[in-house]
């Protein structure tokens, strides 16, 4: 046996050793989400309250746990309850007197309380069996496995509550399978167990013996352990998370990401034992080439050829880069990342520190991400204890460490020449490039800057295969892609699918649609360096190369939902806004540039704009685009661009008719009181703060619009629609 | 805490300048730059200095960003160059609570201009200005990634979310009241 195998056994062991001392099997468990964004939702409050409830129990057999966050932002704080034999059970949107509740029906007497279940996903099942429709492996439904186990059922006459059939995105287990229609794998919960299915009679056989007599049909079960089989025992019934397929997040929510043994116990460090055991960086890096692994940051440059490229260089010092500036406004990916699986990271950055052949590697993670910051140290300091950082990492001659930088709040500092001068302690401006990082980055030595999701992926490409990481996503860009869907969206999180799932997949099957059954009018995507992308092109796969044929791009991913409601032109100023003040000044176009850009848009939204203004603003914002530095300012003028190409009859309207049809930009607008719905409560003049609203009790009101601000108060407050915006 | 008129001490050797350096900045501080010193690539430690002394002060006076630039012998030309680049460094005191509303996209549709607007007139103040009772400070910030709970607030560490224009008062008072 090697002596990277047998150090890595020994952590292995030591990782059994510390859960088998914690007696899961036998003990309850409560598991409270652990994340800025549950923090903020209270569920530090909600821990200790457990704890409270725990301590007072006297019982010895219920564990309280953290896990990080699983990214269904809205329903926050999340707690799971996992009794031995049961299936888990996950609560949402719990606060103190729901934990009294809970805790008392559920934990201690096997009540589940079922009005606070998240998404009120179905629990009065005997069996869940979800079906695996990834699209590598034919899955249940094409291959009519579905169909016969639907017709199987019903004939021995098992209804819902007795057998649940749901179909998920994939379990991960693609390159296994001999391609055929004719199989399809599933996963029965709360057993726990996967079968592989072929035929009608295998069907039969585990309604026979499974469903019915509750014994395990060794035959058909699947040894192997797939990457998302954990994920979906926890969270397969809850349909926000069983259409999507993890593969960066797949620890997110699952493990406690301040204990390393967690991490181990799912196959944490397996890739960098076979990695340092194979000792071979071009073999690391052929496997990421095969991968058709892209740079998660936005850039989408296939990482194996950025790799590399900096292992051809000749140089005693080299360096790799966790770029965690997540900085776009309404991406939050990378901090969940960070934050609920922060091993992962460190792994994925040990591995390609050593394919490039570097000795230390850099976090930048900025400085409004405390927690993030926090688990990432904690992750360091850990591995630095168990050998996996350090000299000699498990035994082998490959040296590398790690170091937190943090970011001092300046969006250009994403951009890779700039985020370098940042770590050098520098003002964060970008430099013109060639020469590349690669060649010459950090102390002008050659250095890798991938993004944090990026990382994430590495490790599964080790351990899983780098063929089956391909089949997951398209022909150009394999794997899956972790979207933040907030805005006008009724499930606001964090959404993984494989590349070149569509937009309306990802907002109406994930996402649950609009919030208030309004028609969804756009997604912006990417960021302030995205564009809008109107609804009829809902139906487009997203990639990156898909994303930029439309104007926009995939960025870190960012997606962002606008209904109705929401002006084109409005939205594009807001971004400009970011832009102009985030432009580091160094070269002209983006200084300047974007502050004339921005003056035009303020001429439009204000209704002072002529129609030359629209020539104008199109024209200086291709030049922007053209002739900027950095991808700052060569994306700046992306949501003007967009919003011009799909929407130009929203701005039109702004211009010509001075209207703003979304009823937004508040001087195109004005309020009136309807005269015959009115019924003279006082409510709105009681409300205005500048006392313009004039009329008697039970007598219609009048707003004088001279006087009137426009703050929309009254039109909030009044009770029975008699306030219009006009 | 800090006297820009001490700039007017006549220090002649370097000793007097490391000393008053050294008296100026909190001791973990000048700890931080010793131990950098020792390392390759020192200056590059310059915006974690900052940082350190930031979050010590609450702001960046001119006699600590001095004392910084003579310790870890970087010009301070090069030192204010820095700390007026990144959003992150305040050149002047701020308030007891800082109260940063995030101005990210999420919170931007869902209402949050509304929100600043309710704060700036509860507060009577504007981004980057303190109350009059050194209390409150409000400024913008960039995504604080809680888009989920959209429109959000922080202060002092702590999140809001869901913040709604009626909220703000009920906020504000549990913080005024903390200090009683």
């Amino acid at each position: 046996m090697s002596k990277v195998k047998e150090k890595y056994d020994l952590i292995l062991k030591k990782a059994e050793e510390y859960r088998k001392s914690l007696n899961y099997t036998e003990k309850i468990r409560i598991r409270v989400g652990s994340a800025t964004c549950e923090h903020a939702a209270g569920s530090t409050t909600v821990y200790e309250e457990f704890r409270k409830h725990i301590e007072s129990s006297g019982r010895k057999d219920i564990l309280l746990e953290k896990t990080g966050c699983t990214g269904r932002c809205s329903c926050e704080p999340i707690v799971g309850i996992f009794v031995p034999g049961k299936f888990p059970i996950k609560y949402q949107l719990v606060n103190r007197e729901k934990v009294h509740k809970i805790f008392i029906e559920h934990v201690l007497n096997g009540k589940i309380v079922k009005e606070y279940v998240l998404d009120q996903a179905p629990d009065s099942c005997k069996y869940h069996v979800l079906m695996c429709d990834g699209s590598g492996c034919g899955g249940a439904l094409e291959s009519g496995i579905r169909f016969i186990f639907e017709m199987k059922l019903e004939e021995v006459g098992f209804t819902q509550q007795d057998v649940l059939l749901t179909s998920i995105g994939c379990l991960g287990f693609c390159t296994n399978l001999e391609k055929s229609l004719s199989s399809a794998q599933i996963l029965v919960r709360p057993d726990n167990v996967i079968y592989k299915i072929r035929t009608a009679k295998d069907v039969e056989e585990i309604i026979e013996n499974h469903f019915r007599n509750g014994k395990i049909v060794e035959r058909l079960m699947v040894k192997d352990r797939p990457i998302s089989q954990r994920f979906y025992n926890l969270y397969g019934d809850v349909a926000f998370f069983n259409k999507q397929t993890r593969v960066a997040l797949r620890n997110a929510g699952v493990i406690n990401p301040e204990n390393i043994y967690d991490y181990i116990h799912y196959k944490g460090f397996l890739a960098l034992s076979e990695v340092l055991e194979k000792n071979d960086p071009d073999w690391v890096i052929e496997q990421i080439k095969i991968s058709k692994l892209r740079g998660r940051g936005g850039g989408g440059f296939p990482t194996g050829i950025k790799w590399e490229s900096a292992k051809k260089q000749k140089s005693e010092e080299k360096y790799i880069i966790c770029n965690a500036d997540e900085g776009d406004p309404g991406a939050f990916m990378d901090r969940s990342m960070l934050e609920s699986d922060p091993f992962s990271i460190v792994e994925g950055m040990i591995i390609g520190g050593f394919a490039i052949g570097a000795t230390k590697g850099y976090f930048y993670i900025r400085a409004e991400y405390p927690l993030a910051v926090e688990r990432i140290e904690n992750a360091i300091r850990e591995c630095r204890k168990h050998n996996i950082l350090g000299n000699n990492i498990l035994g082998s001659e490959f040296n590398f460490d790690l170091e937190v930088r943090l970011g001092a709040g300046a969006f250009v500092c994403g951009e890779e020449t700039a985020l370098i001068h940042s770590i050098e302690g520098e003002r964060g401006q970008p430099r013109v490039r060639p020469p590349y990082p690669t060649e010459s980055g950090l102390w002008s030595k050659p250095t890798v800057i991938n993004n944090v999701e990026t990382f994430a992926n590495v490790p599964p490409i080790i351990v899983y295969g780098a063929e089956w990481f391909r089949e997951i996503g398209t022909d150009r860009s394999g794997g899956t892609k972790v979207f933040a869907l907030a805005g006008k969206i009724n499930k606001t999180g964090l959404v993984e699918v494989p590349m070149g799932t569509t937009l309306r997949k990802i907002v109406y099957d994930i996402g649950g649609g609009v919030a208030g059954g309004k028609r969804a009018k756009a997604i912006q995507t990417g960021g302030p360096a995205g564009g809008c992308i109107p609804e009829k092109y809902f139906d487009t796969s997203v990639d990156f190369d898909t994303l930029s044929k439309l104007g926009s791009i995939m960025g870190s991913g960012g997606m962002i939902v606008l209904d109705e409601d929401d002006c084109m032109v409005d939205v594009a100023k807001f971004y400009m806004e970011f832009c102009q003040d985030e432009s580091c000044g160094k070269c002209t176009p983006c200084r300047e540039g974007t502050k004339r850009i921005l003056e035009i848009l303020k001429r439009i939204t204000e209704g002072k704009s002529t129609e030359a203004d629209l020539d104008k603003l199109e024209r200086l914002a291709k030049l922007v685009k053209r002739t900027s530095l950095c991808g700052l300012g060569k994306a700046a003028p992306n949501p003007v661009l967009s919003t011009l190409t799909y929407f130009k009859e929203e701005y039109i309207a702004h211009v010509k008719d001075k209207k703003c049809p979304a009823k937004r930009c508040r001087s195109l607008i004005h309020y009136e009181i309807d005269q015959g719905k009115c019924v003279g409560c006082t409510m709105c003049a009681k409300n205005c703060p500048v006392n313009c609203i004039s009329g008697s009790r039970k007598e219609p009101h009048v707003i004088d619009t001279l006087r009137c601000i426009k703050c929309g108060r009254c039109f909030e407050v009044c009770r029975f629609k008699a306030v219009m915006k006009i | 805490m800090c006297k820009d008129n001490a700039q007017t001490t006549q220090l002649d050797t370097w000793k007097e300048v490391e000393a008053f350096a050294k008296r100026t900045l909190p001791p973990h501080v000048v700890e931080f730059i010793e131990e950098a010193q020792r390392e390759p690539h020192p200056e590059s430690k310059l915006i974690k200095v900052l940082q350190l002394v930031q979050e010590h002060y609450g702001y960046l006076g001119k006699t600590q960003m001095d004392a910084v630039a003579q310790l870890m012998q970087i010009p301070t030309a090069k030192v204010s160059g820095v700390a007026t680049f990144y959003h992150y460094f305040r050149l002047v005191p701020r308030g007891k609570y800082m109260i940063r509303i995030c101005l990210g996209t999420a919170c931007y549709v869902k209402g949050a201009e509304r929100v600043v607007e309710k704060l700036k007139e509860e507060l009577g103040i504007h981004f980057g200005e303190t109350t009059k009772d050194g209390l409150f400070s409000l400024e913008g910030t960039r995504c604080l990634g809680c888009c989920g709970l959209a429109p959000v607030v922080e202060i002092n560490g702590e999140v809001f979310g869901q913040v709604t224009p009626d909220k703000i008062p009920a906020i504000l008072e549990h913080y005024s009241e903390k200090t009683d």
